[in-house]
């Protein structure tokens, strides 16, 4: 099989590993020293490292210029581009200067809304224009087509193509569920070749969903990476729930967490077990952690899931 | 129809401020149905102001009317005398009435009363909703009549984003359905979901604001 970008992600997932990816949010400020302290402290522990763009509508650095830092630290990043901030010209422009500088796994997705605002938590920017020239679906495309035909978005063609391995998000529990599976697959058919989930705590509600993808052949055309959030307390299980569109957290396991002595020692051992029970699934290639605020806690939890060491390819 | 709010008070009253006699204009089409620039706003909103001036030591008269239309000329034209002896306009239409009567006396001081905000259909007594942006393509023959584009607050071509919630809310408020449920509900009931399954490409903004104002010329129809 011939590889698109030779990222290391992909090159894990071609040689039919168990693939991790861990995600690393860049700092409310231009602390380059920041990044490189996460990466450090995250090293060696997933094949790749998501750098969120922006993410809850909230200014931080730039996922391109954290996801270089990242580079430069020795870890491989997914550079996340948001369809909120950026018109189409803005983006393949961006996307060609990643490309320059050695970035290859792109993730496409839509974005916070910009009212979203850190949930409340900080101010944000509600005011600010949204852009959202283009959707994530098209935003896949128009990496697709910048790879395999060295084209931008109005068919004009590139001077070289940028070698990209493209990611793109889903959400299968969020309603309306019927049409989730659909969408995963015009996901694919833009442009994927890897998914990762929205973070998953029903696995039943979540192997349904699954299924369905891989009856379709869907899990055979792109890596399917679910997500999986380290919940720290039932506080935090509760919020995500009741808040969080597409979570769906099993009443059950905020009650163990309630129950636990220890609930962060007890989050460690659910994101383990989750861990766990998501690969016994027909379909998944991988995982996708996130431990948000707290990326020590994935120091303990990947050994503990026996996914270290990453294998070399 | 085109809707329109009521600026905050303290704004009207900052720009009302100083001055000696001001007409304030009311249209009776579709601000009017949105109980916003009215005849009986403007009736409403003129003690109001008047109130508030004269609370802060600089009183100010206010005389009032409503046309039928202020994105007519020649409604306008009644209203020239009253007009000229007046040293600034506040209107209550929206913002093309509003350009139009600024345009019809420009030495006078002009005002917004009012802040237009969108195309928007009378769902319920006292509910507005968007249903149009004026986008310049429309899309509705491929969504089942119900427009991604100005109802989904990313315009979202390809269907729902991660943060439909389970309500079948939009992420942004309890209270703004997401469009894109409703769209698959009505597909479904149609029996044409997979009218929805083919990627829709990148959309033509170059008609809509976006692509620079508006000119519509028809040459069949020029003197």
């Amino acid at each position: 099989m011939s590889l698109k970008a030779s990222t290391n992600l992909e090159k894990v997932l071609a040689a039919g590993q168990f693939a991790l990816t861990a995600e690393i949010g860049p700092p409310r400020g231009p602390d380059a020293e920041v990044v490189a302290k996460k990466a450090a402290l995250l090293k060696g522990l997933a094949d790749a490292y998501n750098i969120t763009d922006n993410q809850t509508a909230v200014v931080r650095m730039s996922s391109i210029a954290a996801a270089k830092l990242v580079l430069d630290a020795g870890l491989e990043p997914v550079m996340q581009m948001t369809c909120r901030d950026r018109n189409r010209i803005a983006m393949q422009s961006d996307l060609l200067g990643a490309s320059a500088l050695g970035l290859r796994n792109v993730l496409a997705i839509s974005g916070d809304h910009q009212r979203a605002g850190a949930g409340g938590k900080l101010k944000g920017h509600p005011g600010a224009k949204g852009v959202y020239d283009v959707d994530s679906m098209q935003l896949l495309a128009i990496l697709k087509g910048m790879r395999d035909e060295g084209l931008q978005a109005s068919g004009d063609e590139l001077t070289s193509r940028p070698a990209f391995f493209i990611g793109a998000a889903w959400t299968p529990l969020g309603p309306p569920k019927e049409f989730r599976v659909t969408r995963l697959a015009k996901k694919i058919a833009a442009g994927a070749d890897f998914i990762q989930t929205q973070a998953v705590y029903d696995v039943k509600a979540f192997a349904q969903q699954l299924a369905q993808a891989h009856d379709q052949g869907l899990t055979e055309k792109a890596a399917i990476l679910p997500g999986i959030i380290v919940p720290r307390s039932a506080g935090m299980l509760t919020y995500m729930h009741n808040n969080v569109p597409g979570v769906v957290v099993p009443a059950e396991l905020t009650a163990r967490l309630k129950g636990a002595s220890d609930p962060k020692a007890e989050g460690i051992k659910v994101t383990v077990e989750l861990i766990q029970a998501v690969r016994e699934l027909p379909g998944v290639k991988g995982v996708h952690l996130q431990a948000i605020e707290a990326e020590e806690l994935l120091r303990e939890i990947i050994p503990a899931a026996g996914l270290t060491p990453r294998p070399q390819v | 129809m085109i809707t329109a709010e009521w600026k905050p008070i303290p704004e009207l009253v900052g720009y009302l401020r100083g001055h000696q006699k001001v007409l304030l204009l009311g249209c009776a089409t579709c601000v009017a149905e949105c109980a916003a620039g009215g005849e009986r706003e403007v009736e409403t909103l003129a003690p109001l102001l008047r109130m508030a001036l004269a609370k802060e030591g600089s009183p100010v008269e206010i005389i009032t009317g409503t046309l039928e239309r202020q994105c007519e000329p020649e409604f306008i034209e009644p209203f020239v005398p009253a007009a000229e002896g007046v040293d600034a306009i506040m209107s209550l239409a929206c913002g093309i009435g509003m350009q139009l009567l600024a345009e019809r006396f420009p030495q006078i001081a002009f005002y917004p009363g009012v802040n237009t905000t969108s195309l928007s259909l009378r769902e319920a007594p006292g509910l507005w909703t968007t249903r149009c942006a004026a986008c310049g393509d429309c899309v509705l023959g491929e969504t089942f009549g119900l427009c991604p584009v100005s109802r989904c607050a990313k315009s979202l071509l390809n269907g729902p984003c991660g943060g439909t919630r389970t309500s079948g809310s939009c992420e942004i408020s309890e209270d703004t359905p997401c469009i894109w449920n409703l769209i698959v509900e009505r597909a479904k009931a149609r029996g044409q979901l997979d009218r929805l399954s083919a990627v829709r490409r990148p959309k033509d903004w170059s008609n809509s604001p976006a692509g620079g104002p508006k000119r519509m010329l028809r040459e069949d129809l020029r003197p």
